[in-house]
């Protein structure tokens, strides 16, 4: 056993022990999983043990956690990981460190999907959406457990956040064919003119996803993006990524076209300096961009003129989110034609 | 100008403008110097003629402006919406009551023909106060929540193409919505919102509600730094954009910029030519080209080009070019010296390129900044002249032969402002439309304005929208 697997397999222990004392934690749910009662071996589970523990038990078979990006599952082209751990410190998966290549494939593949989601008709893009709040439903255990492990919750409370992050993904499903009638419409110009607003999407966003928050404030983040026909390249929270990694595949099995969620793991800091000086992404979203970051990134958007959403001061993800987040990424395009008309007085009926 | 006859010269009285030998600086309702005791010069550009010495802002005077639009902030929003619709209804009779005065004037200054001040500036400028005044008292209903607040002190800064209009279109919906204001105008043209100041006062606008500051880029650069300006309105050029984008980063100050543009006018093959033609006209020589959302790319399918571009330049044979205040004239001064060298340099660019250049045959006055309308073609999408934005009074010719080949050239830009469609078929301009990426898209007709219409760019043309419901969220805490 090399030394930084003993390493793990010691933190895990002490975990497991301390878990143990806490039932409603990690130690309940991991018995519950491995359907035993507690011999301490069967609790080792981030431990790719080797010859220390019980022949009987089995071990779990452990995931590769692995970027989102033009709907493949890429490892990054960096060929670095970082640990995550859990709310004790305990080791939990090793993550992709994206890179600042990764980040470039990612914009070309949300550019490339971005004629094909834009151009989907809005009740074609409420049912996709739909889908993954469907997807996402059937997978509630999972994204609890991860929730837990990524935010140190207990597992009703991890539940709850994640039922509200379905929840709030069917919100904006819903939203996908009413933004226009709410902030679009016709407009009453002094003249004969047939003249119409209505909402766009910016282009390719760039989203920097909460810190706090690793599912609910994630999906609060990036589901009006694609509602409104947007594509995004989402960085995830740097200290809790799992539950986005785990988000990517539940996008890739329902039916969100490839490329339109791009989902980037790895240091916030490095990946957000080439996101925002790309000249290729219309709109940043700087909400979990660290406070003393959020500054320069946003002077170097300022290249392109992308649209900043700045980093709030603090946001609570349970509120109801009203419609700034889909009128944050929408342009307004106003067309205008000559009606000829002669005007009410003018009509001879 | 060869013609078959000519009209006689109809000149506009200048007498009905009073300039005054020299101007302060309008701050807490009072005329007064500026600080260091700089003054600048704003001359006629058709003419060179000074018409007025104007207090030059510096840094100290932004401080004492935006104190006074501090001051002045708490009564100002706390006034119910009924009563500060009144000031505005005010503001858009005296307006229309001043209107000839103005339109001369703002000729004067900017160099612009008296008709298109006359017929379109000054009627589009007291629209939007009368259309901003009706908002003051409805703010709950315009779809931004229920109490939406204004955002405290806005730092305006507009362009010399349209001075009175653009202070329009940035203080009427400022103070619709209980902000307060201080505005910087172009150092070319100061003239019209000085008297604008003077409408405030006949208005009995609180004092501080509106301040103006002429000076030059220093001043406005200062107004947008402060630190107690909540609010950042922009017109004008993409690099100044991108300079005050910069400037407000890391800060809360809420910010809209209106850019500059390099709109594709498409005229397709069915398009009705002679109705094309005059869209094309106005699209580009309008104000002389100075105009960020001007068509200034012809794309015209290839099967027609020679038709349209023939059309085109019998067309421009026949606009007369010459004094501003003559009630003929359709071309007027460019604005400054500077503008002119920037135009004409850019033109020479072109030439050198390889594009062919022609202008129709015509006179230009011998003093004062004149460029004459200019053609070019045989453009491709490598050529400076379709790249860059020139502001003035040149048109590029490309040609396309699919409508998805002029969606991709309409859209190979930087910008995404202005956009012109011309044919008779409906669903080809439905689809067109869609597809290009531009805030504005004029089909069958061209630079349209309207204050209950939201205009605004895509891309480097701008954030934010003014007019119409869409405009007033620039101005509000949502």
């Amino acid at each position: 056993m090399s030394d930084k697997n003993r390493k793990r397999a010691e933190k895990a222990a002490s975990k497991t022990d301390k878990a143990a004392a806490k039932p409603d934690q990690g130690g309940a749910r991991a018995a519950q999983e491995s359907g035993a009662q507690a011999s301490p071996g069967a609790l080792v589970e981030g431990a790719p043990t080797e010859g220390t523990a019980d022949v009987s038990v089995r071990r779990r078979v452990l995931k590769t956690y692995k970027l989102y990006v033009g709907g493949k599952f890429p490892r990054s082209e960096s060929g670095r990981v970082y640990e995550v751990k859990d709310s004790e410190g305990g080791w939990l998966a090793n993550a992709p460190q994206g890179s600042r290549k990764d980040a470039r494939d990612a914009v070309v593949a949300a550019r490339k999907a971005f004629a094909g989601w834009s151009g989907a008709t809005a009740y074609n893009r409420g049912q996709v959406l739909y889908r993954v709040a469907e997807m996402l439903e059937g997978r509630r255990e999972q994204f609890a457990r991860e929730v837990a492990e990524a935010e140190g919750l207990s597992a009703a409370g991890a539940a709850d956040q994640v039922e509200a992050a379905i929840d709030r993904w069917v919100w904006y499903a819903g939203w996908t064919d009413k933004i226009a009638q709410v902030v679009g419409g016709a407009n009453p110009v002094a003249g004969p003119f047939f003249n119409l607003s209505t909402p766009e999407p910016t282009g390719v966003v760039a989203v920097l996803a909460p810190q706090e928050s690793a599912l609910l404030g994630l999906v609060s983040v990036l589901a009006p993006v694609v509602a409104c026909g947007n594509t995004a390249v989402v960085v995830a929270s740097e200290r809790a990524p799992l539950p986005a990694l785990s988000l990517g595949e539940v996008l890739a099995t329902s039916d969100v076209p490839a490329g339109v969620v791009n989902l980037l793991t790895g240091r916030t800091a490095e990946l957000a300096t080439p996101l925002a000086a790309h000249q290729d992404v219309n709109a940043i979203d700087l909400t979990g961009a660290a406070e003393a970051t959020a500054r320069e990134l946003e002077i170097a958007a300022a290249d392109n003129l992308k649209h900043v959403r700045r980093r709030p001061a603090a946001e609570d993800w349970r509120a109801d989110p009203g419609t700034s987040r889909l009128t944050a990424f929408l342009e307004t395009k106003t067309v205008w034609h000559p009606t000829g008309a002669l005007g009410v007085s003018g009509s001879s009926y | 100008m060869t013609m078959a006859f000519d009209y006689a010269p109809a000149p506009e009285s200048r007498s009905v403008v009073d300039i005054a030998p020299s101007y302060g600086l309008f701050i807490d309702g009072e005329f007064t110097e500026a600080a260091d005791g700089q003054v600048f010069k704003s001359l006629s550009p058709a003419t060179e003629e000074v018409l007025s010495e104007v207090a030059r802002a510096g840094a100290a005077d932004v401080d004492r402006a935006v104190r006074a639009a501090r001051a002045a902030f708490g009564p100002w929003s706390a006034l119910p919406g009924s009563e500060r619709a009144k000031y505005l209804f005010r503001i858009a009779r005296i307006i229309q009551e001043r209107s000839r005065e103005l339109a001369v004037l703002e000729t004067l200054d900017n160099g612009k023909p008296i008709k298109e001040t006359r017929d379109f500036d000054l009627p589009t400028v007291a629209a939007h106060f009368f259309y901003h005044a009706g908002w003051a008292d409805k703010l709950e209903h315009a779809g931004f929540g229920p109490r939406p607040k204004p955002l405290g002190v806005a730092g305006q800064v507009i362009p010399w193409n349209f001075p009175l209009m653009m202070l329009a279109w940035k203080i009427a919906p400022a103070l619709a919505t209980g902000n307060t204001v201080v505005l910087k105008p172009a150092e070319t043209t100061p003239l019209s919102a000085l008297f604008f100041a003077d409408i405030c006062r006949q208005a009995g606008l609180p004092k501080g509600v509106v301040n103006i500051l002429p000076g030059h880029g220093d001043a406005g650069a200062a107004l947008v730094a402060h630190p107690d300006v909540d609010k950042v309105a922009f017109t004008g050029s993409t690099a100044v954009g991108k300079e005050i984008a910069r400037t407000v980063a890391g800060t809360r100050k809420k910010v809209t910029l209106e850019l500059g543009g390099k709109g594709a006018n498409i005229v397709f093959d069915d398009a009705p030519v002679d109705q094309a033609v005059e869209g094309i006209v106005s699209g580009i020589f309008f104000n002389q080209g100075q105009v960020c959302c001007a068509g200034s790319r012809l794309l015209v399918q290839e099967s027609v080009r020679e038709e349209v571009v023939d059309a085109l330049k019998r067309r421009l044979s026949t606009l007369r070019i010459g004094d501003p205040l003559d009630k003929n004239t359709d071309l007027g001064a460019i604005n400054s010296a500077e503008q002119l060298t920037r135009i004409t340099e850019l033109a020479e660019r072109g030439e050198a390129e390889g594009a062919e250049r022609w202008s129709p045959a015509c006179e230009l006055p011998s003093s004062g900044y004149w460029f004459p309308p200019t053609l070019f073609t045989g453009v491709t999408q490598a050529h400076m002249v379709a790249r860059e934005e020139i502001f003035g009074p040149v048109l590029s010719v490309l040609t396309f032969r699919t409508p998805a080949e002029a969606v991709a050239k309409a859209n190979n830009t930087p910008y995404g402002l202005s956009a012109g469609i011309w044919t008779e078929k409906g669903s080809r301009i439905l689809a067109v439309a869609e597809k290009l990426r531009a805030g504005v898209v004029w089909a069958n007709t061209f630079n349209k304005f309207d204050p209950a219409s939201p205009f605004g760019g895509y891309k480097e043309s701008g954030h934010g929208r003014e007019g119409g419901r869409h405009g007033l969220e620039a101005y509000l805490d949502v």
